[in-house]
């Protein structure tokens, strides 16, 4: 939804997203570039003519910046475009969701739905195919239906029976209608069993994100010590999504242990968020540190930093979005950002810079490294799990940064040789659908 | 003596019922439960004809039929597979294997009764 106090993050955003320096803006418009900082900071109200002024050398409509859209939705806008696809302009989002953005928080909205309807019939599918209880649950119903039936066809064909069958025919109908109403019964509850599963609104991961994201994925609690089972009480999440969140609260505790708040944001200013510096002067372990730059208290003046950890596979199992950046879970995420590109060099660290195609070319610095996860075994494939640590607009090298995207679907780039599905119509001509 | 006629199967009252229907019928019916045994009981007394459940204690039955299929024996015995089972997938997997006959349940008693009879007489 709009937000008229944040002009000032819309501006930087669309500078960023325009790649342009904040000294070259200020110039074009007449102010310094300091006073342009703070107006980017929203600690300078802005309006009128240098709103305007703005808007034209960002190349943006001035009520686009005014009201702005935040990036949550057009980032959930996107996704939709990518999962579902159709005929969308996807370039246009942020046209339409300025414009009508009742309507841009409505197809945000059903998309999230969407998601999560499609993770309830998963769940559903997965319990009817695979679930040994319910496949043994309707076994002995049919099995007691077969009986009786079977008995009573004896009973009531037109060939004599002597009274010894005939009581004992009767009494096995007797007992397979206890059997099977006992069974049905067990069946009807086993089938009410779910709801606990099916209320939460997506799947685990991302019932997980989204209340780590209430607190910028920052638990001070922990970080005071607290103990993490009192956490996850406190956090009260069902099924699946509190064994997750068990998960994460341990190693963040243990993080914690290793690397105290106070002296680890001390280091983090002191080597200018360089993970490596860091783990180097502390010595702690690479992953550790980039674990422990995405819980920095999202107050405290330190640079927004997203994380996101895939397993071998791919699979997305940890993500923490930062505006312009994240990946989509559903759709298939670009294979070219080195979160993914790291699994085939695992120990290596890898520090690139990459930039998300135009017209949004936000660039982001990424550190990945792969490494193994559980206890080593000998003459077995080890578990490698990748973490890539993200940090958007950093200070311009000169180098040129590497292209990324966000989905195949969506991406505009037509010579990418890592394109595995052709793009939307209208996004890339030469790569379309 | 009638031909004899080994049903493989683990409910108690599904036994009793389709051991009638077929004794009446003029077949010799011999019974056993177990999965994990059935093997044995089929080489040492071979059957003219098995009616075989899948969901068997210890063992399914279409191992047992990929058993029955691999060995001299029983190779050319006909196999009536009757199951709570429903499934194409079964189904087919049934009759990749050998089956002869695929029966689901609940059955008819004369179904059962036909079929026995047509599979003895082929």
């Amino acid at each position: 939804m709009p937000d008229q106090g944040l002009a000032g993050s819309r501006i930087r955003e669309k500078r960023l997203d325009r790649g342009l320096r904040q000294a070259a803006v200020a110039e074009s418009v007449g102010i310094s570039p300091s006073y342009l900082n703070l107006i980017e900071h929203n600690r300078r109200r802005i309006g009128g003519k240098l709103l305007a002024d703005l808007a034209r050398v960002l190349e943006v409509d001035t009520v686009l910046l005014a009201d702005g859209v935040d990036s949550d939705t057009l980032d959930q806008m996107r996704g939709a475009a990518a999962a579902i696809g159709g005929a969308v302009e996807v370039e246009r989002t942020e046209e339409l969701a300025a414009r009508y953005p009742g309507w841009g928080g409505l197809i945000a909205d059903q998309a999230r739905k969407i998601t999560a309807l499609e993770e309830k019939s998963r769940v559903l599918a997965d319990r009817i195919a695979y679930d040994p209880q319910l496949a043994g649950s309707l076994h002995e119903v049919i099995s007691a239906v077969s009986a009786i039936r079977s008995s009573a066809s004896i009973l009531v064909g037109p060939e004599e029976l002597d009274q010894d069958w005939q009581r004992r025919f009767h009494e096995n109908i007797h007992n397979d209608s206890l059997r099977l109403a006992d069974s049905s019964e067990a069946l009807i509850a086993y089938l009410e069993v779910p709801e606990a599963v099916l209320e939460q609104s997506g799947s685990p991961f991302e019932v997980v994100e989204s209340y780590l994201d209430q607190s910028g994925f920052h638990i001070s609690a922990i970080e005071d010590g607290a103990d993490p089972a009192a956490v996850l009480k406190q956090a009260d999440l069902q099924g699946p999504a509190e064994a997750v969140l068990r998960q994460f609260l341990h190693g963040y505790a243990a993080d914690v242990s290793a690397l105290p708040l106070a002296r680890f944001e001390k280091t983090c200013r002191k080597y200018h968020y360089d993970p490596a510096a860091i783990a180097q002067s502390l010595h702690v372990p690479l992953a550790m540190v980039m674990r422990r730059m995405a819980q920095l208290p999202p107050d405290q003046g330190h640079p927004p930093m997203g994380l996101v950890i895939c397993d071998a596979a791919g699979a997305l199992t940890f993500i923490k979005s930062v505006p312009g950046f994240t990946m989509p879970r559903s759709g298939g995420a670009c294979s070219l950002w080195p979160l993914f590109g790291a699994l085939s060099r695992p120990h290596q660290p890898i520090r690139l810079e990459v930039e998300m195609p135009a017209p949004n070319a936000t660039r982001f610095l990424c550190f990945a490294l792969a490494e193994p996860i559980g206890p080593a075994a000998f003459d077995a494939p080890p578990a490698l799990q990748s973490m890539m640590l993200v940090l958007p607009d950093p200070p311009e090298t000169g180098s040129v940064p590497y292209p990324v995207g966000l989905s195949c679907r969506i991406c505009p780039r037509n010579d990418c040789p890592s394109r595995r599905e052709p793009a939307l119509k209208g996004i890339a001509p030469q790569a379309e659908l | 003596m009638g031909k004899r006629v080994l049903l493989i199967e683990d409910e108690p009252n599904i036994i009793e019922a389709i051991s009638f229907i077929l004794s009446r019928d003029g077949w010799t019916v011999h019974t056993h439960e177990d999965g994990t045994s059935a093997m044995d009981k089929v080489l040492a007394f071979p059957p003219d004809m098995i009616i075989l459940d899948v969901m068997l204690p210890g063992r399914s039955g279409f191992d047992i039929l990929r058993d029955l299929r691999g060995n001299a024996v029983t190779q050319q015995t006909p196999v009536m597979m009757l199951t709570a089972r429903g499934q194409e997938k079964d189904r087919e997997l049934a009759m990749r294997l050998g089956a002869s006959l695929f029966m689901t349940k609940p059955f008819s008693n004369s179904e059962v009764r036909d079929h026995v009879r047509d599979l003895m007489e082929a």
